[in-house]
């Protein structure tokens, strides 16, 4: 037991005696939460468009007003022919533009219906899709006014709400893969590297020279990180909850314990790499192409992986971020509990089960 | 007949901050000498060999070299010296011919005379016909002569040797030594720091330096008798016992 | 029961599509209490034998045993109980000089209390420093450092892997009168070193080149195996004496030392009257011809080429 507590303290003291990556290791968290809860966002808001309106009526005043009013779009200019609509699109000035037609109410309200164009620059396709959405959205409400509680044959109405996110704010899917991201990053490449800077330096041959189980070095090495971890995890909910306003619906309990869990299968990955890598800079390579970058890409919360070929949708059944994702998103956003996510917890653990079993029995008793 | 001075250095001294490294060192030395320099590290061989190679600016004293004086004409002297130390080493993934043809190229040998330094190399090195093994592949013993043979290719007038032989065989390393004693039949100057003691006995004259200063300078001979010792290694034991600057 | 017994290790090793021999059937035997030297430049197979007998790597073929356990079957009672200083002092660099210490003891299940008169002599040197950073420390007190890290368990056997390379004159002097005192407390010590000098430190040395023993003795026995006389010449133009000492038929070997050749002929005829000959045929001056005794550094030389 004395063995096992001096070795965590000299690995306590290794992470503390090197600041600068400790400073990383704590910040980056922090840095992620905000850039991605501020700056990044798959919202659009503000985009920018252009009116060309041939009628100049009660109608399309009204309509311009609604739409120019919204937070989506920044009206930044009038334009008065289809050309300089082109022009405008060129310069890369605005993204959609609203054309009204001639006798635009005067064909509303005596022909019974009329058309309004919109325009968008589709380079960006999902961009496109959203911004017409909403000005559609817009349009569709006012017409609602000109009909006010007439019973017209045959009318459907869509009512759409949105559930748990109805403000759609895209901090709610960041949080729950930064958590991911955050995690895999302190948990795998920092223990693989502490783990393999013990054989560069050549203090491998020692300790495996020694009393010591080389199962306890494993672990050893792992604890500090553990720590770390949980502080990281603290962290990012304090400042989802209280800066990005993400709420924390279900248990928070369970979210520590899944968190937990989670942190304890990257630690695997994390020694798994480095019984085979030989010096840091693979361990670190290795670490960011085969964790960071699958989890980026297949844990769901960048790119969903629904609209995946099914080839890499069954790859991304291997990458144990996308269960934690779930889970996450399950209990923080949703509200679940355990019966919700049990199935996801299960491949979690039977994960880490495991890789700790592969990596230990793999772990290198001798130098060759 | 006195002999040509291929290094003067008087009172050459480097400070850094309130650090002396080199504390005033004064010597000469003659065309076609085995010179070496000795002390443990941190007693400032290495300072003073990089203001006499050119690469460090002192901060007083003089000193030239191959005639040139190290303050102003700093960027001359590489061009008139040979460089070789453990540390630096071949390029190993080039093979044998291209590394000589890289270090020709650099010092200004035309092609023709690369093409026939190349030759007298590989001839005198017993490594006719391998011109194209990779350097990888060549025991240490061997890429420690290359080195060697390849720091002077240019005909220098001077080749610093910073502690160039590392734990090779005996035999090798006498082979080694053997082209030393070459280079400098050819009136080529040597000087050379190393931390085996017994090589401070193939030196014409040695200095040792403690401290940044100079507390020896005379041939092994000489030293062995006025430290009352048969072996270099008494007379350096009894000089850095007296060191203050624990040094490595 | 000797504390380390060696049997025809051969050890092999593959690089790239290659194979290295890196010991070509080595045996040798050390006594308890015994300082033992293994002399071998780089590439001798010093570090692979130290690997195999800290149980680190398995030997191709060949039997070995530490204090009567094998080296393969019983490796983890070898590992609880000798002390290993591998090459370039494995310390831990960012942990302090005492910390470095605790450590070492405490997960050999001591503590730095224990066997402190064990160490005490080297400690005492580097424990005005026992706060600073392993990396910052001089060469001579690292490996000062790593030996009481080795030590502080009290090993039956220590396994010290060229510990005097890349360290001062002076350090490596004072670490051999530590491990001269350490044999008072009947500490098998197996140490390696490129050293041909340290040779004659130590009770017994087996000389290693290329995979082979070339010799097992004492010192002084190394030296007597020596059969034919040494001559020591010296003379105004060393090179050029060389080459002509060379160049003459009746000479074996002729091997610059310092300020001396060393010469040994290939009959037993009078050398110095044959390197009189040499010196008034190149008309040297200020010739000096002696006779010596043998060095280690000359046996070597004479068994490498054997």
């Amino acid at each position: 037991m004395k063995q096992f507590l001096i070795f965590i303290k000299k690995e306590w003291l290794h992470i503390w005696r090197d600041r600068r990556t400790l400073v990383i290791l704590i910040w980056m968290p922090v840095v992620q939460i905000l850039l991605y809860g501020f700056a990044l966002t798959t919202e659009v808001k503000n985009s920018n468009i252009a009116i060309f309106d041939q009628s100049r009526d009660e109608a399309t005043t009204t309509i311009s007003d609604e739409i120019a009013a919204s937070r989506y779009f920044s009206l930044v200019q009038n334009v008065y022919s289809y050309n300089e609509i082109g022009e405008t699109f060129r310069k890369g000035k605005i993204r959609m533009a609203v054309v009204f037609p001639r006798n635009f109410r005067y064909d509303l309200l005596h022909a019974n219906h009329a058309q309004i164009q919109l325009i968008a620059d589709a380079s960006d396709p999902n961009t496109a899709n959203t911004l017409t959405n909403y000005a559609t959205s817009i349009i569709n409400d006012y017409q609602q006014t000109l009909n006010p509680g007439e019973d017209q044959p045959y009318t459907i109405n869509t009512q759409t709400r949105m559930l748990y996110n109805p403000e759609l704010k895209g901090a709610y899917s960041f949080v729950p893969g930064v958590m991911a991201l955050v995690l895999m990053l302190v948990c795998a490449m920092m223990t693989s590297i502490a783990i393999v800077k013990e054989k560069e330096e050549g203090t491998m041959e020692i300790l495996l020279v020694s009393p010591v189980k080389p199962f306890l070095i494993i672990i050893a090495k792992t604890i500090p990180y553990l720590f770390v971890s949980m502080l990281n995890v603290a962290c990012i909910l304090l400042l989802s909850v209280f800066v990005l306003d993400v709420p924390l619906v279900g248990s928070l309990w369970l979210l520590i314990a899944e968190s937990t869990l989670f942190t304890i299968t990257s630690l695997s990955l994390g020694i798994l790499i480095s019984n085979g890598a030989k010096t840091q800079r693979a361990a670190q390579l290795a670490s960011m192409m085969s964790l960071f970058l699958p989890t980026l890409l297949f844990s769901g919360f960048l790119f969903p992986v629904e609209n995946m070929p099914v080839s890499l949708q069954v790859i991304s059944n291997i990458v144990p971020a996308k269960w934690f994702y779930i889970i996450v998103k399950n209990i923080m956003i949703k509200g679940l509990g355990f019966s919700y996510v049990w199935k996801e917890t299960l491949v979690l653990v039977g994960m880490t089960v495991l890789l700790l079993g592969i990596s230990v029995k793999n772990f290198k008793i001798r130098l060759a | 007949m006195e002999k040509e001075k291929v290094i003067t250095a008087k009172e050459l001294t480097k400070r850094f901050g309130d650090f002396t490294a080199v504390d005033k060192i004064t010597f000469d030395v003659e065309k076609g000498e085995i010179f070496g320099f000795l002390g443990a590290n941190g007693a400032g061989k290495t300072t003073a060999m990089r203001m006499l190679c050119g690469l460090s600016l002192p901060t007083s004293g003089t000193a030239t070299v191959a005639g040139l004086d190290v303050y102003k004409q700093n960027e001359l002297i590489k061009k008139r010296i040979g460089y070789m130390s453990q540390k630096f080493s071949l390029y190993e993934d080039l093979t044998i011919r291209e590394n000589i043809r890289f270090y020709a190229g650099i010092y200004g040998l035309r092609d023709d005379k690369i093409k026939e330094k190349t030759n007298i190399l590989l001839k005198q090195l017993n490594l006719e016909g391998q011109e194209k093994t990779l350097v990888r592949d060549l025991p240490l013993g061997w890429k420690q002569k290359l080195s060697f043979s390849i720091a002077i290719v240019h005909d220098p007038a001077i080749v610093f040797l910073d502690e160039p032989t590392g734990g090779v065989d005996p035999i090798t390393r006498r082979e080694f030594w053997s082209l030393i004693y070459e280079a400098s039949a050819k009136g080529i100057t040597v000087f050379v720091t190393t931390h085996y003691m017994d090589e401070a006995e193939y030196c014409n004259r040695v200095t040792i330096m403690v401290d940044g200063r100079i507390d020896a300078l005379d041939s092994p001979a000489n030293l062995m008798k006025e430290y009352d010792t048969t072996s270099m290694d008494g007379v350096f034991l009894q000089l850095a016992r007296k060191a203050v600057r624990k040094g490595d | 029961m000797q504390p380390i017994v060696v049997d025809n290790i051969v050890m092999k090793y593959r690089v790239k599509k290659t194979v290295v021999d890196a010991l070509k059937g080595i045996s040798f035997s050390v006594d308890k209490g015994e300082i033992f030297g293994i002399i071998g430049p780089d590439g001798a197979g010093k570090t692979s034998l130290f690997r195999i007998l800290t149980t680190l790597l398995l030997a191709e073929s060949g039997e070995a045993s530490v204090d009567g356990f094998d080296v393969v079957k019983d490796f983890i009672d070898i590992r609880n109980r000798v002390g290993y200083m591998p090459g370039r002092f494995s310390l831990y660099q960012d942990l302090s000089v005492q910390e470095n210490l605790e450590f070492f003891a405490t997960i050999f299940n001591t503590s730095i209390e224990e066997n402190y008169d064990l160490v005490k002599d080297i400690y005492i040197q580097i424990e005005p420093f026992k706060t600073r950073r392993a990396g910052q420390l001089s060469g001579g007190m690292k490996q000062k450092l790593a030996l009481c890290c080795a030590l502080i368990h009290k090993p039956s056997v220590l396994f010290l892997d060229e510990p005097t390379t890349g360290v001062d004159a002076v350090s490596r002097k004072e670490f051999w009168e530590m491990l001269h005192r350490l044999k008072e407390q009947e500490i098998t010590i197996l140490v390696s070193t490129p050293y041909m000098d340290e040779a004659s430190l130590c009770d017994r040395v087996a000389l290693l080149q290329k995979g082979e023993i070339l010799s097992v003795n004492t010192p002084k026995g190394i030296i007597s195996e020596f059969k034919k006389p040494l001559w020591a010449v010296k003379a105004n133009d060393m090179f050029r004496l060389m080459n002509a000492i060379k160049e003459d038929p009746s000479v074996e070997s002729c091997y610059p030392f310092g300020q001396h050749h060393h010469v040994v002929f290939k009959s037993a005829e009078n050398g110095k009257e044959k390197l009189g000959q040499i010196a008034q045929k190149g008309n040297f001056s200020q010739v000096e011809i002696t006779s010596i005794e043998p060095n280690i550094e000359d046996c070597f030389m004479a068994l490498m080429k054997e």
